[in-house]
């Protein structure tokens, strides 16, 4: 989520409904989300994310058997309002990319922590995940 | 009638007056109601013709006996068949119900939407200018000669540049002109290099230009003030630095105060300075990029010179260069000989054409007549009107809008829908479409990207202070009566909200006329995502 940079939106009160954050997974500053899930991590953008970019037209996947270290710029997310950079949350081998996102790329905004995710890192080392912030650390970083 | 009356005045808030009142909005169309016009495939009529020959003693041939056979299409083309009249009136009504600088005020950020002079587009069209072919030779075409020489001396004046190739067609044709001069003259240095720099808050166009130029794009963050953080630029410069390209104002409406310091730290590294002049309408006159700095600077006519734009052109990009770079500019060059002779000239270590012929000509001949028009001193009072304007209009949005970086900004300014999308549901997507019911075109909205729910408003200085007044209150009455269904708008106007979302993601970029005169067999049409796979396939297809 490289030029995307939101502002403090809504924390739950007034017009704006409550943006999701799961308790049961890890996040980055970039407003990407992890699942850990038998030692592979499953990756895609948070409901605040998907918000503030608004409608998704286009998603670029990256390459399964890329290799790839924490902080790579390897996917792309475009909206009717700008192109955003994802980035790999840990080091570690793409195994898996969702087919869907070429034909429904919408699936970022309609389920963006199930059939929006992204893409499956085999990570260099499983531990890097605990670097990343839990949610509520996440639920601080977007009320802040 | 009646309905669409009442329809403006409640959008309006009118107080119930009738008539005029000052200020610039177009509310008075469209003139006839909403009715959907259809196209010109659905008022085709077989064998129906614009116009027909009545004599004919030339030999009629077929198409057979003049193409080649695998050269014809299998079957003819679909036409509309249409008459003249029904042509003419399909395109006028079309024409009616569309936005134009010439309807009212135009507040597109970043595009310097400004009225065009009709007494510009009266010069372009001399026959002297117009009718010549653009291979006619030299001793034919002095007078054309002369203007472009002219028109080239005139903008390196104003840029405070030393040389200017008149060729590129368009503002981003301008940038890829700049880094292949940029390169080119690192080559010759005798050590390419690798990396442009460029700010956060750049045009997109910037990061295209600077890839298709052959560079890497490295990004430096803004500060708090909007502006290029010096430190920030000091921690990416070294040796690999082929350039920056700046706006300045940047796309913020701020001044780069800073920009000695960083031109100072850019030559420093070897590094070479590039000006996108998409702003250049706010400094006219005023200072200059030569003066700051700049090796190379584009200028995009149909912008600051008033050439008529949108709608894809033609548009007109002018680069100018410091001398250093002069003899890479692009060639053939129109120059003045020794002996008042006009005549065209390669420069010495030439990249070669960027454009066929000799750019956009009549673009160029229109600027021309813009600077001769204006002068010197015109130019100047251009852009502090449009300063004045801009400020006047960031002042009468407070406390109506967030101002992200509330000081003196130059000819636009940025404002953000981030607390009225929290306390109301209101974006600035639907901020911008309420202006339209409000008879004004949009701003631009969410640019730059740094701003959250952006709204950048750049009324240019062609708008009198009572139209800048009426805009401003009309942005205000929108923030004043936002609401949810603020969603649907514009309600009154003859194209409702389009779904710009579902336009990109089943892009279907060409029209089949086909598919069209034939209906559907299918009583219920396939929807969404499949329909438009259906449609990609099609078009695929042909």
């Amino acid at each position: 989520m490289g030029e995307e940079r939101p502002g403090g939106a809504g924390s739950g009160s007034g017009i704006v409904p409550a943006m999701k954050i799961p308790d049961d997974l890890r996040y980055s500053s970039d407003h990407e989300w992890v699942r850990l899930e038998d030692g592979r991590v499953r990756v895609g953008i948070t409901d605040y994310a998907q918000d503030a970019l608004g409608d998704v037209v286009f998603v670029q996947v990256p390459e399964v058997g890329a290799v790839v270290s924490a902080g790579d710029s390897i996917s792309e997310v475009e909206s009717t309002k700008s192109v955003s950079d994802i980035y790999s949350p840990v080091a570690g081998t793409v195994v898996e990319v969702n087919p869907e996102l070429d034909t429904a790329p919408q699936r970022l905004n309609e389920d963006p922590y199930g059939g929006g995710w992204i893409f499956v890192v085999e990570p260099a080392d499983p531990a890097d995940v605990e670097a990343l912030l839990d949610a509520e650390g996440y639920r601080a970083l977007v009320d802040g | 009638m009646t309905d669409v009356t009442t329809d403006s005045e409640v959008a309006n808030g009118a107080s119930g007056a009738r008539g005029a009142k000052p200020g610039g909005r177009a509310t008075s169309i469209p003139l006839m109601g909403h009715d959907e016009e259809p196209t010109i495939f659905e008022l085709s009529s077989p064998g129906r013709r614009a116009w027909s020959f009545r004599t004919q003693d030339l030999p009629e041939w077929s198409a057979e006996e003049l193409v080649p056979a695998d050269q014809l299409a299998p079957a003819p083309v679909v036409l509309a068949e249409v008459s003249e009249r029904d042509l003419v009136a399909h395109y006028t009504r079309l024409s009616h119900r569309q936005y134009a600088v010439d309807l009212g005020a135009y507040p597109l950020g970043s595009c310097t939407m400004k009225y065009n002079p009709k007494v510009c587009d009266e010069a372009a069209s001399l026959p002297g200018l117009a009718d010549v072919h653009p291979a006619a030779p030299a001793h034919l075409t002095q007078g054309w000669l002369e203007l472009l020489v002219a028109l080239g001396e005139g903008l390196c004046e104003v840029t405070g540049m030393h040389d200017i190739t008149l060729q590129p067609p368009a503002g981003a044709a301008g940038e890829l002109t700049g880094l292949l001069l940029m390169r080119a003259w690192h080559e010759a240095q005798g050590r390419q290099r690798t990396k442009v720099i460029i700010p956060d808050s750049a045009h997109g166009t910037n990061p295209a230009s600077v890839t298709l130029g052959g560079y890497e794009t490295v990004t430096v963050k803004s500060d708090e003030r909007g502006c290029v953080s010096l430190a920030a630029l000091q921690e990416v410069l070294d040796e690999d630095v082929a350039g920056i390209m700046l706006t300045n104002p940047n796309t913020l409406g701020l001044f780069e105060e800073e920009i000695a310091e960083i031109a100072a730290a850019v030559h420093e590294v070897g590094g070479l300075l590039y000006y996108d002049g998409a702003n250049l309408n706010a400094i006219l006159g005023v200072t200059r990029p030569g003066d700051m700095g700049f090796d190379i600077v584009h200028m995009n006519l149909h912008k600051t010179f008033a050439v008529p734009h949108g709608g894809g052109g033609p548009g007109a990009g002018p680069v100018a260069v410091s001398p250093r770079l002069a003899p890479y500019l692009p060639g053939p060059k129109p120059v003045r000989g020794a002996d008042g002779v006009y005549g065209w000239a390669q420069p010495e270590r030439s990249i070669g054409r960027v454009h066929g012929w000799h750019g956009n000509a009549l673009a160029l001949a229109r600027a021309y007549a813009y600077l001769i028009a204006n002068g010197g001193d015109g130019l100047r009072s251009i852009a502090e009107a449009a300063v004045l304007n801009a400020n006047w209009i960031r002042h009468a949005l407070r406390g109506s809008y967030d101002i992200p970086f509330d000081r003196p900004c130059m000819h636009e300014c940025v404002v953000s829908a981030t607390t009225l999308k929290k306390t109301k549901g209101v974006k600035a997507l639907d901020v911008a479409k309420r202006l339209l019911e409000e008879g004004f075109h949009s701003p631009t909205v969410y640019f730059p990207l740094i701003v959250d729910e952006a709204l950048m408003i750049e009324p240019t200085e062609t708008e009198s202070p009572q139209t800048v007044a009426a805009l401003a209150e009309a942005l205000v009455r929108i923030a004043d009566g936002a609401s949810p269904a603020d969603a649907e708008a514009p309600r009154v106007n003859a194209v409702r909200r389009v779904d710009e979302a579902r336009a990109a993601r089943q892009l279907v970029p060409t029209f089949d006329a086909r598919q069209e005169a034939t209906p559907s067999p299918s009583p219920s049409p396939p929807s969404g995502a499949e329909q438009g796979a259906e449609e990609l396939k099609a078009v695929g297809s042909i």
